[in-house]
Parts: C-alpha cells; structure tokens; sequence
C-alpha cells in the first residue's frame, strides 16, 4: 500500500478546514466555505467507503499501519485499524457531512468558524480510532474536546458558558489521570506502542491502579454514572450539529478506548474490575432510565437516554464474550445513529419554535406528518424494536450478559421496559394529542434537506436491523482474536499465581 | 407459495403508507384487501395441502444474525400449526381490510390505517412462521407495535394515546419474561431454533439453574418465562389490563388484533413450545391456574360493564384463558381447537358490534342502546349467531371447542384438572349470562338513546355486512366441520404430526354422560334466565346489585387492578425518577462534585486573595513566623 489511506482520512478535513479559513466568503451568504466543507467531508466519506472495501476482515491483525518517526526516541506517529476501529471510522465520516448540511438552518452566526471546528473535529475523532500509539491516542482524544468547548461556548443556548467549563473541566480531570497512566507505562515499558505492549504485557501488579487511571478518563467520557452530569447540561447549551456529534461520536471514544486499551493491555485488572464496571452500568441503566423518565426538556431526555445506552455499551463489553463486546460495538453505532437523529429531530422543531419544553408541544403530527414518521423510527430504534440496529445490540448484550451472571441480565432488561416509556411518552407528548399551543399550528413540515438528512440516518437504522451481517462481520474477526488474547493472558496470570 | 402470503401484505402496507397520499384513499383500501386477499387464498391452498399432503416445508431466507455460536435466519417454517395460523391471520385479516373500507369511510387518514393493518398482517405471519425464537421475538415485538399504533390510531384522543402507551408497555413487561427466556434459551442449547432446541430437551430436563436466589429446574424456569411473555400478549391475569383499555381503537382493529390473531400469539407460542412445556410439570400447572383465574376473572368483570366493546374485550380476555388451561391441562391440540374457532366468533361479535356503533354514531354504552333489533335485522341475527357459538351453543363452533376443553380438565384426572373443569363449567354460564345480557340491553328492552331518533336508525352497508355474513358462516361451521381434524380421535390419522409434542398420549376416554350434558344445558337455560332478570324483571336485578353492593363496585372496578398498578408502578417510578434527577444528580453529584469544587476553588482563591493585602508587616509577620517554625523544627531534630 503506498498511498497513506489513513493520514488522508485524518488529514483531508484539516486541510478543508485551512481553505475555509482562507476562503473569501461572503459575510451573509457564507456558501464558498460551506460547499467546501460539504465536499470535503462527503470525499471522506467515500474515501472511508473505499477504506471498509478494501479492508480484510478475515484476519485480526492491524492493517493499513502507517510509522513514522515523530519525537524520536520517544514517541512513532502509529496509525493502523482493525475490524473493531473502521465500523467507528465510517461512522464519523457519515455523520459530519450530514452535520454540515444540517448548519444551514441551526448555526445564525459566524458560520465559517463553525465549519471550521466541525471540520477538525472531524479529523481529531478519525484519529482516535485508528491511532496505534498511547501518546498519539492521547492527544487525539484531548485535542477533540477544544473545538467541541468552543461549539458549546460560542454557538450554545443561555447557559452555554457554564456548560462548555462543565463539560471542559469533568473530561479534562478525568484525562489528567490517563496522562499520568500513560507516562507510568511508558516508564516501565519504554515504549507506548500499542502494538508492541500487546506483546510485552503490563506487569499485573500495576494493572489495576492503571486500569483505574484510565477508567477515570473512560468513565466521564462514556459517560457513566456518577460522572454523567455533565452531559445533559452540555447536550442542552449545545447547537443541534454539536449534540449531534457529541452523542454519535464522541461518546463512543470510551467505548472504543476501552475495548482497545483496558481490555487489551490490562486484562488482569478487566477482569477483576468486572464487578464494578456492571454496578455502574446497572445504576446507569436504571437510574438515568428513570431520570429520563421525568425530563420536561427534549434535549435532556434524550441526554439522558444515551446515558443509559451507553450503560449497556459498557455492560456489553465487560461481558467478555462474543455475543457481548459485538453488541456493545453494535450498540455504539446504532446509538450513534439514533441519537445523532434524535438530536436533528429535536433541532428542527426547536428552529421553528425556539423552545424546548415538552409542554410547548402536542399535535405536531397534525401539521408535520412527514416528520411524525421518521422521528417514529428514530424513536423506535432508541426503544429497541426488533427489526432496527438497536435491537441486534441490545440483544446481543443481553445475551453476552446472561452468560455470566442472569441477574444482571434480568436488572438490564428492565431497562429495556423503561427505555420504551420514556420514549414513547415523550413522543405522545410531543407529536399525538390535541393542539393546544397555537405555534404548532403553523409549523410547517420537513424540507427537502431536513427529509435528505433524516432519512440518509433512518435507512441504516432499518437496514443493519434486519440485516447486521456487514457490520458483525467486519468486527467478527478481530474480537474473537480479543477474546481469545484476553483468556489466554488470564490464564498465563491464573498459572503464574498457583 | 409462501413468499407471497409473507410478502404479499408487506408490500401493501409499504405501499399504502409511502405512496397512500399520492395514489388515494380508494386505491390504498383496494390494493391492501387485494393483496391480503391473495395471501389468504394461497394459505387456503397451503392448509389443504398440509391436511392431504402432510405438507411441511422450511425455507430459509437469509442471514439475520451470526454472532460467535448465534446463528439465526430469516425463515418461513410451515407445518400444521403454522398453516391453521395462517389460514386464521389472513382470513380474518381479509375480512377486516374489507369491512374496513366501509367502517371507515369517514376518516380523513384512510391510508395510513390500512397501512398500519397490513402491517399487523405481515408481523403476525412473521410472528408465527418462524422456525426460530428469535424471529418469533420479531414477530412479536412487531405486534406490539402495530397493535400501539392502531389504538392510538385516533391520536386527537387523549385517552387513545394513552391506552396505546399502556398496551406497548404491559406487552414489554411480558417481553421481558419471553426475552429472558430466550436467553435461558441460548445458554442452555447453544442455539434459539425451535428443531434444534426441542431435539435437546430431555437433555436438560434435570438440570438446575440458580436464578435469583432461587434453585428452580432449567426446564421449569424456560418454561415460565416463556408463559410470561405468553401472559403479556394474550391479556391474561395481571398482564390483562391493555387490553380492555385497547379498544379506545377503531372497532375493525379491536376485531383483528385484540379477539383473533395477536391476542392468541400467546396461546400459538406455548402449543409451539409443547415439546419444552411437556417437561415440565409445574408450568403447566401455572399455565392452567392462570388460565381458569384468567376465564373466570374476566368473566365476572364482563357481568357488569357498560361498554359494549369492553364486554367483548373482557369475554375474549376470559377466552384466551380457556385456551391456556386447554393448554395447561397438555391438550394442545384442543386449544388450538378453541383459538381457530374463537377467531370466527369473536371477530364476528366485535365487528357485529362495531356496525351496532356505526349505526349508532359512536355510541358504545349499552345503557343507552335497546329496541332496535327490528331496525337492524342483519346485524342482530349476526351477532345472535355469534353469541350462540361464543357461548357454547350445541352444534354452534364454540359448542365443539368448550365442551372440548372442559372434557379434557376432566380426563386429566388430578386435582388441578377437576378444579379447572369445575371452574370452566361455572365460567361457561357466566360467559352465557353476559352474552346475552349485551343482546337484550342492545337490541330489546324500550329504546334508551337521547342523541339519535330511532328511526334514523339504520343498518350498515352491504361491504360491511358481507364480511360478517362470512364470519358467521365460519361461527357456525367452524367447529362441526373440523373437529375431526383437530381433536379428533381417529389414530390413524394425526394432522398435527410433529408440530405439537405429547410425552404421552391424551386420553381417549370419554366423561361420564351428565358431565357432557351438563355444559350444553346450563347454557341454553341460562338464556331464558338471561331475558328474565336483563329485561322482564328488572327490580330483582336491581335488589341483587342493592344486596352485593360492594361486590358490585369491586367488579365494576375490574378488581381495582388498574388502581393498583397506577399506584405501584406509574406513580413511584415517577417519584424515584424526579428524586434521582432533582436530589441526586442536582443535590449531591452536581452539589458536591463539579460545582462544589469550583466553589471550593473560589473560596480557597478569595482566602489567598486577602492574605495578600501589600502591608509590608503582615508580610514581616508571617515571614518571622515560618522562620522560627523552621528553627524549631530543626533543633527539635
């Protein structure tokens, strides 16, 4: 392979970004640097295309991998995939041009700068997933999170200054401690490549305290229970394309950090961590269910719900089983799909009516029934309804879990009970019913680019949940080669302690 | 064959529901019916074929999913159960998809309604031609779907809304057993396919699981959990509230759904499961003691309703409990029986009735019915027709199918099985009673109604009324004409082959003389009984309510369980929920976490703020302090 497939997917949006910066847009119009940002991101999307065709998925090891010398001596430039790391790829680019198409009605003021963070967002993200060095991996998951600050701080709501700090200060303290992490191993290792310390192992008797530093991280960025608060606040203050990215993409860099990292460097410590991790994902399940139950704002419910979601992403990996980790991949992306269209859904009718509040509306499918059935299937996808993406996930996590403990498997599935109330209800609340406020009288229903962008998400909703089979495939050999590194290392430590 | 009935209706809903606005509302209605129709003719050829041939056929589709040693397909399993499935889904679908279009013809929203029928249509054919647990959990879910939204097809109403949350929710209750069934399932057999499991079975049955704290057989435990999400689906006893509240839906989907086909996914799924449930002994005595609790429950609370759709709704609720018993008692067959024939009836009764709220402009409290029998003739001797079948009527099909089951309690020869027969007997009279109670109150009696003059009265139009005629052929015939081939006692020939499992034969005896007698008689004198107190002496009901008053308000109330529920579940998870959210996240994560840290923060800056304050001693002061510390320190050493 000479091209370097991967730095051009990591790359291509910042160089997007660099011509918007130099573009000489109109102050109102501001089309130039939004056609550039489409093409740019759509390239990508169908260079990521490219990437999943040419992928093989029938072997485990990483493929793609790009070396460089970058700090020498100390740190490589290491990019690479693996069956586990493209599902993530293909969904970052798919949704930032559906976000970029999607400012044309939510972002009023300083567009070019919009488009801009979106764009290196955009690259920061696809190189979390593919980077292959702890240093590299670091400061692609730090480094996402100053344009989101500024996405929240500049184009949010009322309280969006607090938020932006709220959101800034809990990831960032969360992050410190895997910094710290990171320089321990490289201590007592003398290298952070990832591929490299698969092979070497981290001594156990540190494993624990590691795995704990970056679960620190992991845990505010899932977000998990009790470090989810600054979630709903932040989805809250943040412009629709911002919620959309944080819910689709950023949240699932946990999933994938923990997959990559805690499960693949420290599998002692996983392992005796289980307890914890299901805890957590139970309360997380149960409570922010419940939580969600209760919300009178829109955007907060749904908040909430991916709390919940995630809750059993994080129950589904730490289930260590096939069934298990492939549903909670499965779960990412399926909730990267609903929720990224939950949070459009909630951004149109918030344009035409500026509010957020449930109360505010009723009867809207009097007047927008096109957009009644497509939030209809985003809500039935979050609900988890057999024949959508977020059944199979939910399923297989199910399933992964009642292999090795049914009560967590039984508490989980309540879950799934209230997953259908708060949905349903809010949905009951918002679209059937009466028109009693007389604003929802003259909403006027989807345009064509809201219909582009809500169906380009509904179609893969519906498609991957009646046929999963291109997505389990391509995850199905690198995790069995997971399971497989991880039982084996277990097995080595049991060995070693008898 | 089975691709078009599959397919068939799948390809009318998507086209009435993504073109329904451009084509219009009659060519919507007419390509639904039509393509229902040819589905229901070509599962006619396939149930004929399936009765000469002994037809059985499994095709599979495609992947659906493989993960690790999960592997399951999209499929079209057909063999006897599936095929009477069939046949009773489409039939009845067709008829309702007709009746429909002039039910409904007042309804700005056409399309979409035969859309969503179309769609219950394809679900349930998904539902029940599964060869595995996990499509049928499709099926399932897809139902459950359909059925939310057909009740809260009238979404102005409030209470429809409502009632269509409520459905969706007790049914996900009900999913959770079925679901952790299906896990227990998987653990178990390494597999969800219904062959591969049931070839399993005596491979387990004496294994134990620790669930919950609880030592119970794995067997046992499937089995109950499976009957869990059975109890959901077919309304039964402390999972039967959606369903009187369901019929806040038009009446035709009433019909469809909440009296033939979903209601008795239950029912399909336990006879489905026959070679699991055969192992085990205690869930069939739980299926048949919710099944008669079930039948004599909801036929007590049908006594004293009002409203004539809930009546029906409650009759079909204590129905589907005499299938389970049947069931429970290991007479599959029989309660497959009751299922085929109760579909004719019990359609025809809830479309009847719906042609008795046509007539009446939507009028659907009994107490303000009556007399009219000679206004609408066609439709009175229909749903005469369908109460004789319902209430077991000799000759009738509900004659055939009742007496069955009762017969069956009885041969079974143990307690469970007496008590069941006993029950089931006392059920059929109160079934009779009720029945006829809605007959004289709707159409004897002196004319009760304010809004409507009884001349404007007039009966429904003819694509109405065809169906019903149709129906009734069916509630009539149904149970004369294939009771041979459902229950019958001939060895020789076995419709059902492997498709219902039988660890031991039934019972070829017969019951003593009075016991078949008795059913039949109770019920015919019941109608005389039923004139007397409902219409010729109306002060003796009224001293009978005036005695039992607080009987009469506990069934009035339905057994308070709607109350109940409201109290346990709906108002204290929204209790937890605001606590959680207002308490926990806002008074002590948020309180103590981000926000007690940043004002931590502050009032540690504010502190350091004033310690400098640029006078020279203070700073002499705090230096000659540190410094004689220092000093101390080091002589101390």
């Amino acid at each position: 392979m000479n091209i370097p497939i991967l730095s051009s997917l990591i790359l291509l949006p910042t160089i997007g970004a660099i011509f918007i910066f130099f573009s000489k847009s109109n102050v109102e119009k501001y089309n130039s640097s939004k056609y550039i940002a489409l093409f740019i991101s759509t390239a990508n999307f169908i260079l990521s295309l490219y990437l999943w065709f040419v992928f093989d998925n029938s072997i485990s090891e990483f493929q793609f991998v790009e070396n460089r010398k970058w700090i020498v001596g100390l740190v490589n430039y290491k990019v690479g995939i693996d069956g586990i790391s493209i599902l993530f790829i293909i969904l970052t680019t798919f949704i930032t041009p559906l976000c970029v198409i999607s400012v044309n009605t939510t972002v009023k003021k300083r567009l070019k700068d919009f488009l801009i963070s979106i764009l290196l967002l955009e690259t920061l993200m696809i190189g979390v997933f593919c980077s292959l060095d702890l240093v590299v991996f670091y400061l692609f998951f730090e480094g996402g999170l100053i344009p989101m600050f500024l996405i929240i701080g500049i184009w949010g709501g009322e309280r969006r200054v607090y938020s932006a700090f709220k959101f800034f200060l809990f990831t960032l303290l969360g992050s410190v401690l895997m910094l710290v992490a990171i320089i321990t191993i490289y201590w007592l290792t003398g290298t952070t490549d990832v591929e490299a310390l698969y092979e070497i192992g981290i001594e156990t008797k540190y494993q624990n305290l590691l795995w704990l530093a970056f679960l620190s991280s992991f845990a505010v960025k899932t977000p998990m229970w009790p470090v989810h608060t600054w979630l709903p606040d932040a989805h809250v203050e943040a412009p629709t394309a911002g919620s959309v990215l944080l819910a689709a993409i950023l949240l699932k860099m946990a999933g994938y950090g923990f997959i990559r990292f805690s499960i693949g460097l420290f599998p002692v410590a996983s392992d005796y961590f289980v307890p914890l991790i299901y805890t957590l994902s139970l309360i997380a399940i149960i409570y922010t269910s419940l939580v969600a139950l209760m919300q009178e704002d829109m955007k907060k419910l749904i908040a909430y719900s991916s709390v919940a979601h995630m809750g059993f992403v994080t129950l589904g990996i730490f289930t260590l089983t096939q069934q298990g980790i492939e549903g909670g991949i499965f779960q990412m992306i399926s909730h990267g799909l609903v929720s990224a269209a939950l949070f459009l859904c909630v951004g149109v009718v918030y344009e035409r009516m500026h509010t957020r509040l449930i109360k505010d509306y009723g009867g809207v499918v009097s007047v927008m029934p096109k957009y009644a059935i497509v939030f209809m299937v985003f809500a039935l996808g979050s609900l988890s309804l057999p024949g959508t993406s977020g059944f199979i996930g939910e399923f297989l996590i199910l399933m992964g879990a009642f292999k090795k403990s049914f009560f967590v498997a039984a508490v989980a599935s309540v879950g799934v009970i209230l997953g259908a109330a708060y949905i349903l209800w809010l949905y009951k609340r918002v679209i059937f019913g009466k028109i009693i406020n007389q604003d929802v009288k003259k909403l006027i229903d989807l345009n064509n680019s809201e219909i582009f962008i809500l169906w380009s998400l509904a179609i893969p909703i519906l498609f991957f949940g009646f046929y999963p089979e291109p997505l389990i495939n391509t995850i199905e050999v690198s995790i069995n080669n997971l399971i497989e590194v991880y039982n084996l290392n277990l097995e080595n430590y049991m060995v070693k302690n008898k | 064959m089975e691709y078009f009935i599959l397919l068939s209706p799948l390809l009318g809903a998507c086209i009435a529901g993504f073109f329904g606005n451009k084509i219009g509302d009659k060519f919507s209605e007419l390509i639904t019916s039509l393509f229902v129709t040819i589905a229901a003719l070509c599962s006619l050829i396939i149930f004929y074929k399936v009765i000469l041939e002994g037809y059985e056929n499994n095709i599979i589709l495609f992947k659906w999913i493989y993960s690790g040693s999960l592997n399951v397909n999209w499929s079209i399993k057909i063999d006897a159960l599936s095929s009477v499935m069939l046949v009773v889904i489409t039939f009845i679908s067709s008829l309702v998809h007709i009746y429909s279009i002039g039910y409904m013809s007042h309804d700005p929203n056409k399309p979409r309604f035969m859309c969503y029928l179309s769609l219950f249509t394809f679900s349930m054919l998904a539902l029940v031609t599964s060869d595995n647990f996990l499509q049928l959990f499709f099926g399932w879910e897809g139902v459950g779907l359909c059925s939310y939204l057909l009740i809260g097809f009238w979404f102005k109403k409030e209470t429809a809304n409502n009632a269509a949350i409520k459905a969706f929710l007790v049914n996900r209750v009900g999913d959770f057993g079925l679901a952790l069934g299906i896990f227990l399932i998987f653990y178990f057999f390494g597999t969800v396919n219904f062959e591969a499991v049931f070839q399993q079975i005596n491979q387990i049955d004496t294994v134990d699981v620790d669930f919950l704290g609880l030592n119970i057989n794995a067997v046992d435990l499937i089995c109950i959990l499976l009957f869990i999400g059975a109890m959901g689906k077919s309304a039964q006893i402390f999972l039967h509230t959606w369903l009187p509240d369901a019929m806040e839906g038009p009446t035709p989907v009433s019909a469809l759904i909440h009296a033939a086909t979903m209601v008795t996914a239950g029912v399909f799924l336990v006879v489905r499961c026959s070679p699991i449930y055969e192992y085990s002994e205690l869930a069939l005595s739980i299926i048949t003691i919710i099944g008669m609790t079930t039948a004599i429950f909801a036929a007590s609370v049908a006594l004293v309703q009002d409203d004539i759709k809930k009546i029906i709704a409650y009759s079909t609720c204590s129905q589907l409990g005499y299938m389970f018993f049947a069931a429970g008692v290991g007479a599959y067959n029989v309660a497959m029986f009751h299922l085929f024939t109760h579909a004719f009836f019990k359609a025809l009764l809830f479309l009847g009735s719906g042609s008795i709220i046509h007539s009446f402009k939507d009028e659907q409290n009994i107490n303000n019915m009556g007399g009219v029998w000679k206004n609408l003739p066609i439709t009175y001797g229909l749903m005469i027709i369908g109460t004789l079948a319902l209430t077991g009527f000799p000759l009738l099909s509900g004659f055939y199918s009742k007496d069955a089951i009762i017969e069956f309690a009885y041969l079974r020869g143990n307690a469970v099985g007496y008590y069941a027969a006993g029950i089931g007997i006392f059920t059929a009279l109160l079934t009779s009673i009720y029945s006829w109670r809605l007959i004289f109150k709707t159409f004897h009696g002196s004319y009760l109604n304010k809004v409507l003059k009884k001349e404007e009265m007039h009966e429904s139009p003819m694509i109405m009324l065809v169906p019903l005629i149709i129906l009734a052929i069916g509630a009539v015939g149904a149970g004369y004409f294939f009771k041979d081939l459902f229950i019958g006692y001939d060895s020789s020939y076995n419709f059902w082959r492997d498709s219902i499992m039988f660890l031991e034969p039934l019972s070829e005896e017969h019951p003593p003389t009075w016991f078949i007698y008795l059913t039949p008689v109770l019920v015919m004198l019941s109608i005389p009984f039923s004139y007397l107190i409902f219409i010729k002496n109306k002060d003796f009901l009224k001293n009978l309510i005036s005695i039992n008053q607080p009987l009469y308000v506990f069934l009035k109330k339905k057994w308070y369980f709607d109350e109940l529920y409201d109290l346990i579940f709906v108002r204290s998870f929204k209790f937890i929920g605001k606590f959680f959210w207002k308490k926990i996240d806002g008074s002590v994560i948020d309180r103590f976490g981000p926000d007690g840290i940043s004002n931590f923060i502050k009032y540690l800056s504010n502190k350091a703020v004033k310690f400098q304050n640029g006078f020279l001693y203070q700073y002499a002061f705090v230096m000659l302090i540190g410094f004689s510390i220092l000093l101390t320190v080091l002589i101390v050493k």
